[in-house]
């Protein structure tokens, strides 16, 4: 895989009749990809088929021992830190979606660090750092500001706010991030066009080609991700890998990570219009650990406490812990309302207990800011 | 026999060196490393945790092994050089495995970066144990820039496949004076042994032994196997052939 931009792949898949491809997938393909050592890119449309959801064990196995090889038994632990909620998009199926009704929120620098303290205090030292879009309300500038000041709380910083360019990424960067997180939402481009219907957040392109920015901008670790069950879960999960897989390859020094967010009810009462059963998600989460197996694994709190502990030893190697989604969770009583239900409340003590029961260390610390 | 294996003047009390990534927990670590018998740990900076509020890896290193920093996670020789100065600020000591890793897919490492930080940070009073892909060339440029050791790959990181860079170990275990540390891809006892056998002077495992089902028992299959491996090479088996000896057909006549 190689071009100038990822986008040049999603054309190139979509003409080639990506979906029509995927259902004509055979259980000899998806037999013949469980066989090899390392997976194509065919191998893996393979296992996102119809025709591997009954080797669904097969796959589980496979994946799990490629985790174990690559991670170990570990899961890192991280929690969100939202900024704010102001936004000027208009996303049909998110909560801080500019025309629903509901209290708008931005962190002053001190309460951002009021939140730090008490994220802190529960022991996660790696935070992701979120906030609407709204380059009025919440510019780069105050947005690296925040992190400079929570930086003294933690051992690494990533963000998953609106869409910069390269200079951008490169002032945050300075400013302490060291990863970037940026959800595709969808990598169906006339499905996006329909569900994004307002904002900067329109331009499809523009925010498919955000990862290559930051990889570009010298961020460490970049993880994408499509917001399972507004499309086909194939086809985003499809993308997904591909995404993946092409910025591993084309900076190949950048830590390449995949987050499988589950589409959970939030305020405006959007419905999911593709349903991702858990055994849908469950081939999906396999299926990209055996195409890539150096690439971590995220799932969040949107996700019930349960069906996480039984991710864990099948190819997830990280997981949020004692989320709050409002802005000013963690250290205000008057909160906002959230983006989306978190259906796993634990706390992080709740959290590591669970992954030690599962046999695994709970791992807080994974990088040293230079 | 008198056989210590001395690095950079210390004498070393194991020739099995362990990791300490992938472990499933603090407890089964420590467990493993009593059951090694280990000496130098590998411990990645990444993870120690002085100021957190959890519990800190470097706490579980028993206090008579030598705990030895690595710079996971560097991706060129300016950050591998900051990792160490780090290290040593943070009370890990002067003891330092270079990893230079700019390819996350494989990762192999980057041998001239590697070799960069071993002049800046052999020249600062570091003991340098730099992790390469095994070069002649480049481990005598390592020999040059003040390494302690080096630390070949026998097979890429975690994959327990073996000695596959057999015919290149061998040739660094022939020509440079410092110890060679077989580091990586050693996935059975049987392998360490193997790379013992070969003339390696110690070998470190970390995956092998961590996502065993049972870590302190293979960490001490391990130990054994490195004992026996360089037992073995001490005591000069008979050389390997093909097809039976027995006799000197082609000489026998001068009897």
């Amino acid at each position: 895989m190689s071009g100038n931009s990822f986008y040049d792949q999603v054309v190139h898949w979509e003409q080639a009749g990506l979906t029509e491809r995927i259902a004509a997938a055979r259980e000899n393909d998806v037999l013949r990809a469980l066989e090899k050592d390392s997976c194509d890119e065919h191998d893996f449309l393979a296992l996102v088929s119809p025709a591997a959801a009954p080797h669904l064990e097969a796959m589980a196995r496979k994946s799990r021992a490629l985790t174990l090889a690559q991670f170990g038994k570990v899961i890192f632990l991280y929690a969100p830190l939202y900024l704010a909620n102001i936004c000027d998009n208009e996303c049909v199926y998110c909560g801080f979606r500019h025309s629903n009704r509901i209290s708008r929120k931005k962190l002053s620098p001190e309460e951002a660090v009021r939140e730090a303290r008490v994220i802190a205090a529960s022991g996660i030292r790696h935070v992701l750092v979120l906030t609407g879009e709204s380059r009025v309300a919440t510019p780069v500038s105050y947005i690296a500001e925040c992190i400079s000041r929570i930086k003294p709380f933690f051992t690494s910083i990533s963000i998953e706010i609106y869409s910069l360019t390269t200079a951008e990424y490169v002032e945050l960067a300075a400013a302490g991030a060291d990863g970037m997180t940026m959800y595709q939402e969808t990598y169906n481009e006339a499905l996006y066009r329909s569900l994004h219907l307002k904002g900067p957040k329109t331009d499809y392109r523009g925010r498919l080609e955000s990862p290559e920015r930051a990889c570009r901008a010298g961020m460490r670790s970049i993880g994408v991700g499509a917001l399972q069950g507004l499309d086909d879960f194939r086809r985003d999960g499809f993308f997904t890998g591909l995404h993946a897989a092409w910025l591993q390859d084309t900076f190949p020094d950048v830590e390449i990570g995949v987050s499988l967010p589950r589409i959970q009810p939030q305020v405006g009462g959007y419905t999911s219009r593709c349903a991702v059963t858990d055994r849908d998600f469950v081939q999906l989460l396999t299926a990209l650990r055996i195409f890539l197996p150096r690439a971590s694994m995220t799932v969040s709190t949107r996700e019930r406490v349960e069906f996480r502990r039984n991710l864990i030893g099948l190819g997830v190697t990280r997981l949020s812990a004692g989320s709050r989604t409002e802005v000013g969770g963690y250290s205000q009583a008057d909160n906002s309302e959230g983006q989306f239900s978190i259906a796993d409340t634990s706390t992080v003590d709740d959290v590591k207990a669970m992954v030690e029961g599962s046999g695994y260390q709970p791992v807080f610390k994974d990088w040293q800011m230079l | 026999m008198e056989d210590t294996l001395t690095i950079a003047g210390h004498p070393i009390r194991s020739r099995f060196f362990l990791g300490t990534g992938k472990f499933s927990s603090y407890a089964v670590m420590k467990e493993s490393i009593v059951h090694s018998g280990a000496h130098i740990i590998t411990v990645a900076l990444r993870r120690v945790d002085q100021a957190g509020t959890q519990e800190n890896i470097a706490d579980f290193i028993p206090k008579d092994c030598i705990l030895m920093a690595n710079t996971s996670g560097a991706r060129n020789a300016d950050e591998a050089v900051r990792i160490a100065r780090l290290s040593r600020a943070m009370g890990c000591g002067d003891w330092i495995k270079i990893e230079v890793i700019p390819d996350n897919k494989y990762l192999l490492p980057d041998n001239a970066e590697t070799i960069r930080a071993t002049e800046i940070l052999a020249k600062e009073g570091f003991i340098v144990m730099p992790y390469i892909a095994p070069d002649l060339a480049d481990a005598r440029r390592l020999v040059n820039a003040g390494a302690a050791s080096v630390m070949p790959l026998g097979a890429p990181i975690g994959t327990n496949r073996g000695i596959q860079t057999r015919e290149m170990l061998r040739i660094l275990i022939e020509e440079i004076d410092l110890p060679i540390v077989v580091d990586a891809g050693l996935g059975r006892p049987s392998h360490a042994a193997d790379a013992m056998e070969m003339g390696a002077d110690a070998v470190l495992v970390n995956t092998a032994v961590a996502v065993a089902d049972n870590p302190p028992l293979i960490a001490r299959a391990f130990s054994l196997a490195v004992q026996a491996g360089r037992q073995a090479f001490l005591a000069g088996p008979g050389a390997e052939k093909t097809c039976a000896d027995a006799s000197s057909p082609l000489t026998g006549f001068l009897r």
